[in-house]
């Protein structure tokens, strides 16, 4: 059989299950209402969630940019004092920085287009369902057993494809964020742990310690010079008279 | 006939076209049944690329179930064969 009516089949016996559920049609018709609103809930959280972590992707991003530009300035200070060592410890982490940064911007692309797709999914099943509302008050009001039948099927089946599809958008959209939220804690951890520095500045990482306590000794020993240079004799160390030994001339 | 399309709604394609769908329609599911991902992708990117062609989009407010379904442009086989396998994966 093609693909196609089998799917069909899939979702028709959904709506069927849904059908089966009351005997009266019009008790189907209120259930099925209550749960389209659930769903819509449910699909406005899910958009919310997406938001929510796409945000934080983005604020890593722009951690992780920050960190690569850093680096980078702290290879050349490095070079600058000669410590070929220190540069290459960090243009390797700069590497690493800049690998995470490309598979977030990815993730973040693709996190958007899932946004996209059940943004649009919820405003179709939202024009569903009032499309649905309308139909179930003219249902009931012109109630009789056999065409009720026969029109509730007709809704609910219609209804039952419709949220099923955004369903299934919704899902795709969890498990991404799922996925997304696992990364951003893991990046948090790695952040946290000062594998890469934090770039608000707030902890010192080895390399920019390393640098600092170059340049602090470097500073030390100009103000060593400066302070030798004014000393009387013209900056030559005075020299110590050397002590008489007491030991001269005896055997 | 109207067609939906999983992830972005439904078509109404004018029943003359049937013929020409289903036959890709049948090469897609030996793809899903072989587990060919490559004839799998080509077959489903030329079936919907048939369907946007052919159909016009079905009203927001008409509320009608689908004659055919087709996965989104987007699904991969595992995806499709989870759709197939349990009925219990599709949510709502």
């Amino acid at each position: 059989m093609s693909l196609s009516k089998r799917l069909s089949l899939i979702f028709k016996a959904k709506a069927n299950k849904i059908l089966d559920r009351a005997e009266d049609p019009r008790e189907t018709l209120d259930y099925s209402y209550q749960k389209q609103l659930e769903m819509l809930q449910q699909v406005r959280r899910g958009l919310a969630d997406v938001a929510t972590s796409r945000k934080r992707i983005e604020l890593q991003a722009q951690v992780l940019t920050a960190n690569v530009d850093k680096l980078q300035q702290q290879a050349a200070a490095a070079m600058t004092a000669g410590r070929e060592d220190l540069a290459r410890e960090a243009l390797t982490r700069r590497s690493a920085a800049q690998q995470q940064l490309a598979d977030l911007t990815q993730q973040q692309a693709s996190l958007q287009a899932e946004q996209d797709k059940l943004a649009a999914a919820s405003q179709r099943l939202q024009a569903k369902v009032e499309a649905f509302r309308t139909r179930k008050e003219t249902i009931k009001a012109s109630y009789t057993a056999a065409e009720a039948q026969t029109r509730v099927g007709e809704a609910v089946s219609g209804i039952s494809e419709e949220m099923s599809d955004v369903g299934l958008a919704m899902q795709r959209a969890e498990d991404k964020t799922a996925e997304l939220q696992a990364r951003a804690g893991a990046i948090d951890e790695l952040l946290a742990s000062g594998a890469l520095e934090d770039a608000s500045g707030s902890t010192k990482d080895d390399i920019q310690a390393e640098l600092e306590r170059m340049s602090s000794q470097s500073d030390v020993e100009a103000e060593l010079a400066k302070l030798k240079s004014a000393l009387p004799g013209g900056g030559t160390p005075a020299a110590l008279t050397p002590a008489p030994s007491s030991q001269e001339g005896k055997s | 006939m109207i067609v939906r399309i999983i992830g972005e709604g439904q078509l109404h394609v004018p029943a003359e076209h049937l013929a020409e769908l289903n036959e890709i329609d049948d090469s897609l599911a030996l793809a899903v049944d072989a587990s060919d991902e490559s004839m799998f992708r080509r077959d489903l990117a030329r079936l919907l690329d048939r369907v946007r062609a052919l159909g016009t989009p079905v009203p927001q407010d008409e509320l009608r179930s689908s004659d055919f379904i087709l996965p989104g442009a987007d699904a991969d086989l595992d995806e499709v064969r989870a759709l197939l396998g349990e009925e219990g994966l599709i949510p709502g």
